[in-house]
């Protein structure tokens, strides 16, 4: 097609793309609000469901966090609309219980009967599986072996991640975790240099 | 207008109008690299990952010298502002030197003076994960800088202003697919190979038209259905079978052939994907026009050990019952040290010979060179296995060195290492490690009574017997450069030290004490007529995870402070 000027069968193509467009945005819109709710970071209220495995997207109970651990990998739920905020890699939330008298004053006043939550994703360069060590309620990030303490605030305690994991405060109600705050801290890692 | 024929046109610019002239109409005065000159580099240049296509990281400069090593001083250093593992040689083309670091940046710097040219920094998806947060360089072409990145694109820079001349996405990262090799230019192809070992890939190398970024070929290095070598998987292993490739590929331009080093089969344990599983723990031959597999040669089959291959075999010819070999020589993962012959029609095996201490081999087939196991030795699942070399194996990554003067193999070896893994089979998810073990019960050791672990190895390729070796406390992850003035260049070491090697006797003739550990391939230049040895010094990746290990079983812990520097090297007068 050449530049001259506005034929005729330029401005019905014009005219069916933006009636057709018009629809598309209906719907984008939809999609776009599903899409900004996936990729929303955890919000207060929202339950959990699991990340991955034999029980992905299943709801995340008191029963499915037993004492001591092992951790759950999971991400959040919006409780109304039952959207999984999976979007993103960095919403996975790791929740385990431990003994509340093992966690300090931070920790366990940001924890649910004892159940704690934190970014999943590591800070080193932002891998997400982790080994749990359960007699020191720390949980050990075998990309390049990062060590955080869950039991204080995931501080870092061994390995090359420089700082800690985005806390997430939690509450119960009905029986399960729900989200009770924001994360504390921006999950994920840097790349550095500027 | 194909790029020789810019090239061709470029140079007789140059000669019309001058150097000065050029550089006048552009912020800096660049020389393209044509194919001939890849073919052929002058001796003043690093032009590629390993200096010459024959991988063999050796510059014919002979200034420094055993004599004078011990007045090396530094001329100049650079920051490059992130941590991680610093693995890239400063490549060099008459005067200008391109150098990556982890987190996707390319630095051009004047190579005599260190002044900064241009610096492009690629913006890294958050959710990106970086397991191995490193990158192995550039390569060149024309005017063009070529980068693989970590988030599995490639992108083309002016050489001379580093602008984004094309960047095509290759895959998708959030499948576990990236990018840390150095690109292989060769007959106006840009090559890459995919990481993802860990993360239950496919594997492949891929061609790119070098001037316009378009995909050309690719090939898996798993067979697909209908293809030879598919029947040598199991069920569905193939999908998920892991084969990366991750390491630049050598190239014999009379055979039109490209030489790459393949990965470990996914997840580790063997009986989790029943077979020989081609072409895993390879080298596989590829023509660079078509992409299409010419020949391979399977240094293990079944892989279970984490022993990737990625190595690429070094074109070194060699002499064998009188008659000249047109060789391939890999000190391998494996502990091996493997001799095959390169030929229009495939690759053949001649010999091979355990260059640290193996457990795992009974014998291997004199005619084949296909290896038997101990069965009691290979992991697997729901048993505890110990294995040595340990999974990080004889070598690792860091490339050997061939000096033609001495005829000498220099090999970055770890001796007394072993692993202990216990297979545990789990579903494969997108994007996720996929190792296959039960990960808290992996643990390294050492060999009873070992003294030490760090070998640099020099090997004969005359006799084919070991000339000497020199020993190293801790683990070694030092790229080798050797010279024309009989040096050996290498660092590796968690004591942060870059040192000199007389290659002909292995004495230590230089050392400095740098920034970090020295994990960079080093290389060697010229400019004005006075020699200059490159490296970058910033430990991270694997040299750290082993540091790391160590640490657990012997109970220390040991600090390599992080941090990437660039160092050039000169003799002072
Ligand atoms: S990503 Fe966790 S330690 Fe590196």
């Amino acid at each position: 097609m050449t530049r001259q000027g506005w034929s005729p069968a330029r401005r019905d193509v014009l005219r069916l793309a933006l009636g057709a467009g018009l629809g598309f945005c209906a719907a984008g819109r939809v999609d776009a609000q599903d899409a900004g709710a996936r990729r929303a970071r955890p919000q207060p209220n929202d339950r959990f469901v699991f990340a991955g495995g034999l029980r992905k997207n299943e709801l995340v109970t008191l029963a499915d966090l037993p004492p001591d651990g092992p951790p759950a990998v999971t991400y959040p739920m919006d409780p109304a609309t039952k959207i999984v905020r999976d979007e993103s890699r960095l919403n996975q939330v790791l929740l385990v219980r431990l003994d509340p008298s093992r966690l300090n004053s931070d920790t366990r006043a940001r924890a649910a009967e004892g159940i704690v939550g934190y970014s999943a994703v590591c800070t080193h360069t932002g891998c997400d599986a982790w080994d749990w060590q359960p007699a020191a309620g720390v949980v050990k990030c075998p990309c390049h072996f990062s060590e955080f303490d869950l039991k204080n605030g995931a501080q870092v305690l061994n390995g090359p991640a420089p700082r800690r994991l985005p806390a997430l405060p939690l509450r119960i109600v009905d029986g399960v975790p729900v989200v009770g705050g924001v994360f504390i801290g921006r999950p994920g890692f840097e790349t550095g240099g500027g | 207008m194909s790029v020789r024929t810019l090239a061709v046109v470029a140079a007789a610019v140059t000669a019309v109008l001058g150097p000065a002239m050029l550089a006048a109409q552009s912020p800096i005065s660049y020389t393209a690299v044509t194919e001939q000159r890849l073919l052929n580099p002058e001796p003043n240049n690093w032009l590629m990952y390993r200096g010459n296509y024959a991988g063999w990281g050796y510059s014919p400069l002979d200034q420094i010298t055993p004599a004078n090593a011990k007045n090396l001083v530094p001329v100049w250093s650079f920051s490059t502002g992130v941590t991680e593992g610093h693995q890239a040689p400063p490549i060099v083309n008459n005067g200008v030197m391109f150098v990556t670091t982890p987190q996707q940046q390319v630095f051009a710097l004047n190579a005599r003076t260190g002044d900064l040219i241009w610096r492009y920094k690629k913006e890294l998806p958050e959710d990106l994960l970086q397991l191995h947060p490193t990158n192995r360089g550039v390569a060149l072409l024309g005017e063009r800088v070529y980068v693989a990145t970590v988030d599995a694109h490639l992108v083309a820079l002016d050489a001379r202003t580093g602008k984004v001349l094309w960047d095509t996405t290759v895959d998708d990262y959030k499948n576990g697919y990236y990018f840390t090799m150095a690109p292989l230019v060769a007959k106006n192809k840009v090559m890459i190979g995919t990481s993802g070992g860990e993360l239950g890939i496919r594997g492949y190398v891929a061609g790119f038209d070098a001037e316009t970024g378009k995909p050309a070929w690719k090939t898996h290095t798993i067979p697909g259905p209908g293809e030879p070598g598919h029947d040598t998987w199991s069920g569905d292993a193939w999908k998920t079978g892991g084969v990366s490739v991750w390491l630049t590929a050598h190239y014999d331009p009379q055979l039109n052939l490209s030489f790459w080093g393949t990965g470990n089969a996914a997840p580790w344990p063997g009986d989790m994907h029943a077979g020989d599983n081609l072409y895993s723990s390879s080298v596989i031959a590829i023509d660079v026009d078509t992409g299409k597999i010419r020949g391979h040669h399977q240094y293990h089959w079944n892989d279970s050990w984490d022993w990737d291959e990625v190595s690429t075999p070094l074109l070194i010819d060699f002499t064998k019952d009188g008659r000249t070999v047109k060789g391939l020589v890999h000190p391998g993962r494996n502990g091996y040290l493997w001799r095959l012959e390169r030929q229009a029609g495939g690759i053949k095996f001649v010999d091979a010979r355990p260059f640290v201490t193996q457990e795992v081999f009974t014998k291997i087939d004199p005619v084949t060179g296909r290896p038997t196991y101990d069965p009691e030795r290979k992991p697997r699942a729901g048993a505890s296995v110990t294995f040595c070399p340990g999974l990080w194996g004889g070598k690792d990554w860091p490339p050997a060195g061939y000096n033609p003067k001495t005829n000498y193999l220099y090999v970055p070896a770890n001796e007394n290492l072993c692993s202990t893994l216990v297979g545990q089979a789990a579903p494969y998810e997108a994007g996720k490690l996929f190792l296959g073990i039960d990960r808290p019960k992996t643990s390294m050791s050492q060999r009873q009574g070992a003294t030490h672990i760090g070998e640099l190895q020099a090997w004969d390729m005359a006799t084919g017997k070991k000339a000497w070796a020199h020993t190293f406390q801790d683990g070694l992850w030092g790229p080798i450069l050797t010279t024309g003035g009989g040096l050996v260049f290498m660092g590796g070491t968690n004591d942060r030290n870059f040192r000199a090697f007389d290659a002909k006797t292995g004495a230590k003739v230089w050392e400095y004490k740098t920034n970090s550990g020295v994990t960079g391939v080093p290389s060697s230049f010229a400019v004005d007529g006075v020699q200059y040895v490159a490296v970058q010094s910033g430990w991270g990746v694997d040299a750290q995870r082993m540091q790391a290990r160590l640490d657990t079983f012997r109970n220390t812990k040991t600090e390599v402070p992080q941090g990437g520097v660039i160092w050039v090297f000169a003799v002072r007068n």
